[in-house]
């Protein structure tokens, strides 16, 4: 909850910019993080006794809700980090958010809070340091979404840019998905659980609503809401521009995050994965949808790498690769899970 | 004039493949046809899939789009000719830019620097300029010594503007790609291996079966070479839930008739024999096998005696030590009492496995109860003995995957190699420094220029530092 708050605050100091209210912000953020800390402890402590498998083999990261919580975790973690380093609270504005609405998922979505027991496949000490090798990257590649956000922001200038509309568009999308869902969840809420409800009645109340008015209206509010990020979109620019963010700033710290994301998730997520699928399921590697979206997620990064550090691009071209990357990580994190079936569908519960 | 035309043209196939574009391509052309792969269900049902097109891009296209994409492999596109061509293109576009770049690397990690300038060392990217007192000489010796300390491979040279330095570090990270691409190819290399030399199958083995082959996806049989018999299969289950807390396989491996090798095998715990792996993957209930196996029981008489009794379904059997003859009537693998208090059978696994048991025998009144292997308190008989039920045995299966993979340890090679070149490559830089040394009256003017192929900002920190020892008196600066 605190970090809901902070990022109110945070947009607050983005809009107001007094330095008081940052302080604030920040301070909020890294209560916020002490607190999870101990929440994550206590249930890690809980669920080692409830199962008796030792501390090491009872990480609090086999289903949907642990795993989110401690990918906001590592964000916040993450991020606080920047901050400190750059001395520059502005990205919180962008971060924050991302944690926020991880969290608000968790809470609308009603995803079970439970300790749940195990499946014998996930009794393994490969379990902590393949989730938190992989959460660990997702995070970093959330900031690296953040600042390449931020960068294609401030780094355009006409409303008929490629770039300019293209990451209108992402924001608008974004903004679109967000806001049905929560339409959805809010409409639905009590009544099911989370995977019937991801699989029967996602978009129920907006495009696919049996009425055809309202899913025609849906349609027209969604490119409306497209429309308005990209004609108003400049007035964000406005607003980042009265921070001392430098472009150069923005484009070395996405490159810096996807530098330690990529090995950590090819080590983590890829190669330990593929040692772990290999003890438990007799194949290292079975082109399941986890496995290959995280493989898709892999190569468009390669692409990120090779683009800048062998052909030598920089800003724009390569922010649009690292914003694509991400929107690969959502999906490797959260679509297959909900979306299609695999080996890998612990997380959908 | 030929021989010309001739070599331009290899070399621009020689260009092509080498080129990052055709990289970039190539992972794009992976990651694009992989996304159709993950939304097709993979050697799935047509039905299902023809269903998933459906829904994408409706009724009238759906049949059309299904055909095209079943004649390009789309159904098992991972196996498919064009797929294993795109990955082979991979590969080659991997190897040739490789061999490319190498000798251009090599040469910057082998050349030593030689010195340069002061005007040429005023332009790098990283540059300080300071004057420390002293002459040369004495200067000369305390910078080299700390540029030593801080672990540079430090040369000295002497020419008519007067002293310098050139010192590297980390040259060798320069290699860091070539082994992360190398490990690729590894990784590949131990798949080829693997799919050529090696098989994946399936075998379901029932309780007390022995079994020397499995059969593979395509309902081949694979031989193993020797013989595997399942001794025993158990489930434990988390409290009185249903949910599986474990499932354990005994199996003995048999070689030429004889016993060569036991082991207990669970999820995440496999047992190896001449290259042949057996994983736990599932269990079931062998069809039609539920009248057939042996009740195991562990009966315990009211002086405490204990003795095992084995028993079939029908037979009676007595009760050693109590003078009760018992006969198991009936059986229920998953046994729930509905509301109106009927026995029933909810599931077929073994989840709540139930003999239904008639007792009879001399002062007691014939009687039968439902006796439960998950439930003690089922076990106490009226007369104060118990009997506890331990198995049913032979009516299970274990469902084992069975792999042979040679090729796994060159994968595992290929692994640890692309953390090492992944390492090298991202936090591991090679920083070069120049550093001039010019007499002033009763000073030394300090040049020094740098540059780093990663981490700009790490170095000139570390710079600073070893500077920093050599006296403040700093001009210029950035």
């Amino acid at each position: 909850m605190a970090y809901i708050c902070a990022m109110m605050i945070y947009i607050a100091y983005l809009a107001f910019r007094k330095s008081p209210i940052g302080v604030v912000a920040t301070t909020i953020t890294i209560a916020g993080l002490v607190s999870q800390t101990f929440a994550i402890i206590l249930r890690w402590k809980e669920f080692a006794d409830l199962s008796g498998m030792g501390f090491l083999r009872s990480a609090p990261m086999t289903n949907l809700y642990e795993s989110l919580v401690f990918f906001v975790w590592c964000l916040i973690l993450g991020y606080l980090i920047i901050e400190f380093k750059f001395k520059n609270r502005s990205f919180g504005a962008f971060v924050t958010p991302i944690a926020g609405l991880a969290l608000a998922f968790i809470d609308l979505s009603g995803v079970s809070k439970d300790i749940q027991p195990l499946v014998p496949a996930l009794k393994s000490n490969w379990l902590l340091a393949h989730v938190t090798m992989s959460f660990i990257a997702y995070a970093a590649f959330s900031l690296s979404f953040s600042t390449s956000l931020m960068y294609l922001i401030l780094g355009t200038e006409k409303r008929n840019e490629p770039a300019y509309i293209f990451w209108t568009i992402t924001f608008g999308l974004f903004a679109v998905l967000l806001i049905s869902m929560g339409i959805d969840m809010l409409t639905f809420k009590a009544k099911v659980r989370p995977e019937i409800f991801i699989h029967n009645y996602l978009f129920r109340t907006s495009f696919l609503h049996p009425s055809a008015a309202v899913s025609v209206l849906s349609y027209i509010a969604a490119m409306g809401i497209l429309l308005a990020a990209w004609r108003y979109g400049h007035l964000l620019k406005v607003v980042l521009t009265r921070f001392h963010v430098t472009l150069d700033m923005l484009d070395d710290i996405t490159y810096r995050s996807i530098a330690v994301g990529f090995p950590i998730f090819t080590l983590g997520g890829l190669i330990f994965g593929a040692i772990w699928a290999d003890q438990a399921w007799g194949v290292y590697w079975s082109w399941d949808p986890k496995e290959t979206w995280s493989l898709i997620t892999w190569f468009i990064y390669a692409f990120y790498l090779h683009g800048r550090l062998i052909r030598g691009w920089r800003g724009r071209r390569v922010a649009i690769v690292a914003v694509v990357g991400f929107m690969a990580v959502i999906f490797t994190y959260l679509g297959v899970n909900l979306l299609l079936s695999g080996l890998h569908s612990y997380g959908s519960k | 004039m030929e021989q010309g035309i001739k070599k331009t043209f290899v070399d621009r196939i020689w260009d092509f493949l080498a080129s990052v574009k055709l990289a970039i391509v190539i992972f794009a052309f992976i990651a694009l046809t992989s996304i159709i792969g993950t939304i097709l269900e993979q050697k799935g049902d047509p039905g299902e899939n023809l269903e998933i097109l459906t829904r994408l891009f409706g009724e009238s296209l759906a049949p059309g789009l299904y055909s095209i994409s079943e004649k390009l492999g789309f159904m098992d596109m991972y196996h498919s000719w064009w797929f294993t061509g795109l990955l082979i293109l991979f590969s080659v576009n991997l190897v040739i830019c490789s061999i490319d770049r190498l000798p251009r690397i090599w040469k910057v990690i082998k050349e030593p620097a030689f010195p340069l300038p002061p005007e040429r060392i005023r332009q790098f990217p990283i540059r300080r300029e300071f004057i420390l007192e002293g002459g040369t000489e004495s200067v000369k010796d305390s910078i080299a010594s700390s540029l030593k300390n801080a672990r540079f491979h430090v040369s000295e040279n002497k020419d008519e503007i007067g002293y310098s330095f050139t010192a590297q570090y980390g040259r060798y990270s320069r290699l860091g790609v070539f082994v992360t691409h190398f490990s690729i190819l590894l990784i590949l290399i131990g798949a080829v291996v693997g799919v050529r030399f090696g098989f994946k199958a399936h075998l379901n083995l029932p309780e007390g079966a022995v079994s020397d082959t499995a059969f593979s996806a395509n309902g081949r049989e694979v031989p193993f070479g020797f013989a595997l018999r399942c001794d025993n299969f158990e489930v434990d289950f988390y409290g009185k839930s249903d949910m599986p807390k474990e499932y354990r396989s005994w199996l003995t491996i048999l070689k030429d008739g004889k016993e060569v090798l036991r082991k207990a095998i669970a999820v995440n715990d496999p047992l190896s024999y001449e290259g042949i792996t057996f994983y736990q993957s599932s269990y079931g209930i062998v069809p039609g096998g539920l009248g057939r196996g042996t009740f195991v029981f562990n009966s315990v008489s009211r002086d405490g005696k204990n003795s095992t009794v084995n028993a079939r379904l029908g037979e009676s059997f007595s009760l050693p030590g109590t003078g009760i003859t018992a006969r198991v009537v009936d059986f229920s693998p998953a046994l729930r009492f509905d509301e109106h208090g009927h026995a029933v059978t909810y599931a077929n696994q073994m989840s709540n496995p139930a003999a239904l048991i008639q007792f009879s025998g001399d002062g007691i009144n014939t009687f039968s109860g439902w006796v439960l292997k998950r439930h003690p308190e089922t076990w106490q008989l009226s007369d104060g003995s118990r009997i506890e039920f331990i198995d049913y045995w032979g009516v299970e299966f274990t469902g084992l995957q069975v792999r042979k993979d040679p090729g796994v340890w060159i994968v595992y090679l290929g692994c640890i190699a692309m953390s090492i070149g992944l390492f090298i490559a991202f936090f591991m830089s090679h920083r070069r420094l120049w550093v001039r040394l010019i007499e002033e009256k009763n000073a030394t003017r300090i040049i020094v220029g740098a540059t780093a192929n990663k981490n700009r900002a790490a170095f000139e920190r570390k710079i600073d530092k070893i500077f920093a020892i050599h006296g403040t008196q700093r001009e210029g600066g950035k």
